[in-house]
C-alpha cells in the first residue's frame, strides 16, 4: 500500500498554520511505511486552509479541512496514515473534518480550471510531476510551428491581457515579432499590487513552471533572447519558489541554450520590486527593471517597440503568459469557445475581503458578479448583509448588490463605469462607510503616485482634503461639486491610469451610497496622513462647531500649491 | 547565465548576519561585485545591501554610485523612491500590517490601532527600545484570510493583536509575561 498526504506550501495556507500541520504529519509519516508527504500548492478553497489531502494507492484524493496543527493528532488516530477515507465505515471517513473527494467538492467541480489546472494538484517544484500533468506540451507544439503561426494561434484564441486593460495578447506579440532589433525581451508582470488579488502569487507558488513555459513560448514567437519576471517584494515565498523552478528548468534544458533541442536560446531572470504600487504599470516596471526611479513613461513609444532598455519588449501579466501553454496544447478554438462577447476563455477570479468562502474561482467569462459573491463566496464572513463589492482593485468601482446580475465581461463592466481588472472581488458588509473608502482611494493614489503629473500628484491630495471636509460637514454641497470637478480633471488630465482611474471608486461610492456623504458630521483632521483614526491627529481638528472657520481656511482644489512635498511614494 | 535574486521582501527579517558589524562600504562593494553583468542591477544591489545590513546606510550611496558609474543623486533618488529601502536601522522584529481594502473589510484599521497600543509604537516608526519596527503595507496577497500581516518575512492570516504581540518583545516598561503564541501559526 502506498499513500500520499498533501499539505499545502502556499503562503496563504502557511499563514494559518500549514507548516505546523506538515511538521506533525511528517513526524508521524517518518515512522510509517509507504507514506509520502507532498507540499503542494493550494486548491484555492482558502477558507478551508490548511486543507490536507490523502490519496491511497494513487486513488482519488480526499480532503480534510481546515486542519489546525492541534487537529493532527486526532486525524492520525482516525487513520490518516493507514485507513481508507473512501471506506465509509472507517473512522477517517467519519472524521468531522473530512470534506469528501476533493475533485467532487461542488465549489471546485463547478469551476473550469485551465490556467490553474495544476495548482494544488502537483508538487510545484517537481519537473516530473509537471510533465505528467501536461507540462511542456504547449512549448513543444510552439517549437514545432513557425513563429508567426504561434502568434496567429494566440490571436485566434481571443486571449486578452489579464493585467487589467484586456489588450489582445496576440496583437501585442505581433508588434514585437515584426520589429527588428539586436535583442528583444519578454517581461512578465507579477507585481500584482491590487488589494483582493492573489492569483499571480498562487500560480507562482503552486505551478511556477507554467510561467516559465509561457514566457519561453512568447520568446520563440517574437524572437526574444532574455526574459524578466518582476515579482513584488511582498511575495517572498513566490520569489523563492520561482527562483528554484528557474534553476530546475535550466537543468532540464527548458531554459538556456538550444531549448529542447530546438535551437531556441532564452535566459530568464527573477527580479524583485521594492514596495511601489506604480511598478505594476508597465512602463514604470520597465524603469524599475532598468534600475531607476519607477516614473511612468509617456506612450508612445509603445513598450512593444521601445521597451526595456529601448528594445522591443512583450510586457504581459503573469496570468496571460501562464495561460498560453494551455491555449496552445488545447487549441485556440477550444479556448475561444469559452466566454462571452469579446471576453474569451476563462478568468481566474479572486474572491476576498469580508466573505465566508474566499479563494480562487476560475471559470469562463460571463459568470455574474452575484454568483461569485454568493454561490462561491457564500456571502459575508460576518453574516451581515453585503453592502458593497469592489471589483478590479483599488482603481476599480464599488458596486452594490443591485448590480449582482452583471456578467463578468470587460465590455459589460466598462458600460457601467466599472472594470474587471485583474479579477479581484472584494466584499464589504453593511458596516462599511463608503465615504471612508472613497477617501482611502484618494489617499492611496496620493501615497503611490509616481509624481510625474500634476492632476494625480496634487489632485489626489486635494481629493483627500475635500473628502475630509465633506465628512466633517464643511460646505458639503460645494465640496461635493468640487470633488466632482477634481475627478473630471484627474480622469482627463492624468498621464496613466493611476490618476486616471482613481476617480472610479470615488464616483461609484458617491453614486451608489450618497447617504454616506451626508451622515452626521464627524470630527476630522483635514488631510491627515493616515485614514481611520482621525482623533489622535496632530493636525487641526475641524468639528461641526468650527465648520465655518474651516471653510474659510479651505483652499479650492487644484489651485493651491501642493502640501505634498515628497514627490515620490 | 541567470542570477536569481532571492531578495528580502517587505518587512524582511533584520540581519543576524556578520554584516551587522561589517564595514558598510565593503559590504556594498561585494554586493555590487556579485551583480556585475546584470542589466540594470541597482535594485538587486540595494536589496542585497539591505539584506546584509538591515537598511541602506547613507554612506553606501556614494560607494554604489562610484561602482556603477552613476551620480550620487541617481542612487539617492532610487533609494528614496521605493518604500522598501530603509535609511535607518530597523527594530529587532519588523511587523508590516496590511492596510489595503480587503483587509479593511475585516477590521484592519481597528487591528492597527490595537497593535499600536499594545506594542507601544506607531505605524511607520521604530520603538525607542529598538524592539520592533511597525510598518504599513498594501496587500500581501492573503486577502481571503485577512487581516493579514508580515512579521520578519513571514506572512500571517486572520491576525489578531495577540498574534502579533506573541512574536514581538514586549516594550521595556510593559508588565512581564507576554501571551503564549496562538495556536494555528506555530511552525
Ligand atoms: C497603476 C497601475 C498598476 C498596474 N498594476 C499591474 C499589475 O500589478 N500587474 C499587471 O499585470 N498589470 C498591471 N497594470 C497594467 C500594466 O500596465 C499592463 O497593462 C499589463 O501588465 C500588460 O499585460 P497584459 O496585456 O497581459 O494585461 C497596472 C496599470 C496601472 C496603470
Ligand atoms: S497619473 Fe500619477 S502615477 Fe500616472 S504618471 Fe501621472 S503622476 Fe505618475
Ligand atoms: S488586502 Fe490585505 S492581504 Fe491583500
Amino acid at each position: 500500500m502506498s499513500r500520499t498526504v498533501y499539505v499545502p506550501r502556499d503562503s496563504a495556507a502557511r499563514s494559518v498554520g500549514a507548516d505546523g500541520v506538515a511538521a506533525r504529519v511528517g513526524q508521524a509519516a517518518a515512522g510509517a511505511d509507504g507514506v509520502t508527504l507532498v507540499r503542494n500548492g493550494s486548491r484555492g478553497l482558502l477558507w478551508l486552509e490548511p486543507l490536507v489531502e490523502v490519496s491511497v494507492d494513487g486513488g482519488p484524493r480526499h480532503a480534510f479541512g481546515p486542519v489546525a496543527p492541534r487537529d493532527v493528532a486526532g486525524l492520525l488516530e482516525a487513520g490518516l496514515l493507514d485507513a481508507d477515507p473512501a471506506d465509509p465505515s472507517s473512522a477517517l471517513a467519519g472524521h468531522p473534518l473530512h470534506l469528501g473527494e476533493t475533485e467532487k467538492l461542488e465549489w471546485l467541480a463547478s469551476q473550469n480550471r485551465l490556467t490553474f489546472g495544476r495548482v494544488g494538484v502537483v508538487d510545484p517544484l517537481s519537473a516530473d510531476d509537471y510533465l505528467a500533468h501536461g507540462g511542456t506540451e504547449g512549448l513543444r507544439k510552439a517549437l514545432s510551428m513557425a513563429p508567426e503561426e504561434v502568434v496567429a494561434e494566440v490571436t485566434a484564441s481571443g486571449l486578452r491581457g489579464r493585467g487589467g486593460a484586456g489588450f489582445p495578447a496576440g496583437v501585442k506579440w505581433k508588434t514585437v515579432a515584426d520589429a527588428t532589433a539586436d535583442i528583444k525581451f519578454i517581461c512578465c508582470n507579477a507585481d500584482e499590487g491590487d488589494s483582493g488579488t492573489f492569483a499571480d502569487r498562487m500560480l507562482l507558488e503552486g505551478d511556477p513552471f507554467s510561467t516559465i513555459e509561457g514566457m519561453t513560448v512568447a520568446a520563440s514567437a517574437v524572437g526574444a533572447r532574455e526574459g524578466y519576471v518582476y515579482i513584488r517584494s511582498e511575495y517572498p515565498d513566490a520569489v523563492a519558489t520561482l527562483t528554484s523552478a528557474v534553476e530546475i528548468a535550466y537543468a532540464r534544458g527548458w531554459l538556456g541554450e538550444n531549448i529542447l533541442g530546438s535551437g531556441l536560446d532564452f535566459d530568464l531572470f527573477v527580479r524583485v520590486g521594492a514596495g511601489a504600487y506604480i511598478c505594476g504599470e508597465e512602463t514604470s516596471m520597465l524603469e524599475s527593471l532598468e534600475g531607476k526611479r519607477a516614473v511612468v513613461r509617456a506612450k508612445p513609444p509603445l513598450p512593444a517597440l521601445q521597451g526595456l532598455f529601448g528594445r522591443p519588449t512583450v510586457v504581459n501579466n503573469l496570468l496571460t503568459l501562464a495561460t498560453v501553454p494551455a491555449v496552445l496544447s488545447g487549441g485556440a478554438q477550444a479556448y475561444a469557445d469559452l466566454g462571452v462577447g469579446r471576453s474569451r476563455g476563462t478568468q481566474v477570479f479572486q474572491v476576498a475581503g469580508n466573505v465566508r468562502q474566499g479563494g480562487i474561482v476560475e471559470t469562463a467569462f460571463g459568470v455574474t458578479l452575484g454568483e461569485l459573491v454568493e454561490r462561491w463566496g457564500g456571502g459575508t464572513a460576518s453574516g451581515r448583509p453585503v453592502r458593497a463589492v469592489q471589483v478590479g482593485g483599488p482603481l476599480g468601482a464599488y458596486l452594490p448588490p443591485s448590480r449582482f446580475d452583471l456578467p463578468m465581461d470587460y465590455e459589460a463592466f466598462a458600460a457601467v463605469k466599472a472594470m474587471v481588472g485583474h479579477g479581484g472581488v472584494v466584499v464589504f458588509d453593511d458596516t462599511v462607510d463608503m465615504a471612508v473608502m472613497a477617501r482611502f482611494a484618494m489617499h492611496f493614489c496620493a501615497e503611490e503616485s509616481c509624481g510625474k503629473c500634476t492632476p494625480c500628484r496634487i489632485g489626489a491630495t486635494r481629493g483627500v482634503e475635500t473628502l475630509d471636509r465633506i465628512r466633517a460637514g464643511v460646505d458639503r454641497e460645494k465640496n461635493l461639486a468640487l470633488l466632482d470637478d477634481l475627478c473630471t480633471l484627474m480622469t482627463d488630465g492624468s498621464l496613466c491610469a493611476m490618476g486616471g482611474l482613481t476617480p472610479m471608486p470615488v464616483r461609484s461610492a458617491i453614486e451608489h451610497w450618497p447617504e454616506d456623504f451626508h451622515r452626521e458630521p464627524v470630527p476630522v483632521s483635514i488631510g491627515r496622513h493616515r485614514p481611520g483614526r482621525d482623533a489622535a491627529s496632530a493636525g487641526p481638528v475641524y468639528t461641526p462647531a468650527n465648520a465655518s472657520v474651516a471653510a474659510s481656511l479651505g483652499a479650492p482644489a487644484g489651485s493651491a500649491p501642493s502640501t505634498n512635498e515628497e514627490v515620490a511614494p | 547565465m541567470h542570477a536569481g535574486c532571492v531578495s528580502n521582501g517587505a518587512s524582511s527579517p533584520p540581519p543576524t548576519a556578520p554584516g551587522a558589524t561589517a564595514d558598510p562600504a565593503e559590504v556594498a562593494r561585494s554586493v555590487v561585485a556579485a551583480h556585475r553583468g546584470d542589466r540594470g542591477a541597482l535594485l538587486p544591489i540595494l536589496h542585497g545591501v539591505q539584506h546584509a545590513l538591515g537598511y541602506v546606510p547613507t554612506e553606501v550611496v556614494p560607494v554604489i554610485a562610484a561602482e556603477l558609474n552613476l551620480s550620487r543623486a541617481d542612487v539617492h533618488g532610487v533609494v528614496s523612491f521605493y518604500r522598501d529601502f530603509r535609511r535607518t536601522s530597523p527594530g529587532r522584529t519588523v511587523v508590516g500590517l496590511c492596510r489595503a481594502e480587503a483587509c479593511q473589510a475585516v477590521g484592519a484599521d481597528a487591528l492597527a490601532a490595537q497593535v499600536e497600543a499594545r506594542l507601544g509604537v506607531e505605524c511607520g516608526a521604530t520603538r525607542a527600545d529598538g524592539g520592533v519596527t511597525l510598518d504599513e503595507v498594501f496587500c500581501l496577497g492573503n486577502c481571503a484570510l485577512g487581516p493579514a500581516a508580515i512579521v520578519d518575512g513571514r506572512v500571517l492570516g486572520r491576525v489578531t493583536v495577540d498574534t502579533v504581540a506573541a512574536l514581538v518583545d514586549s516594550p521595556a516598561d510593559a508588565p512581564a509575561g507576554s501571551p503564549a503564541q496562538p495556536e494555528g501559526v506555530g511552525a
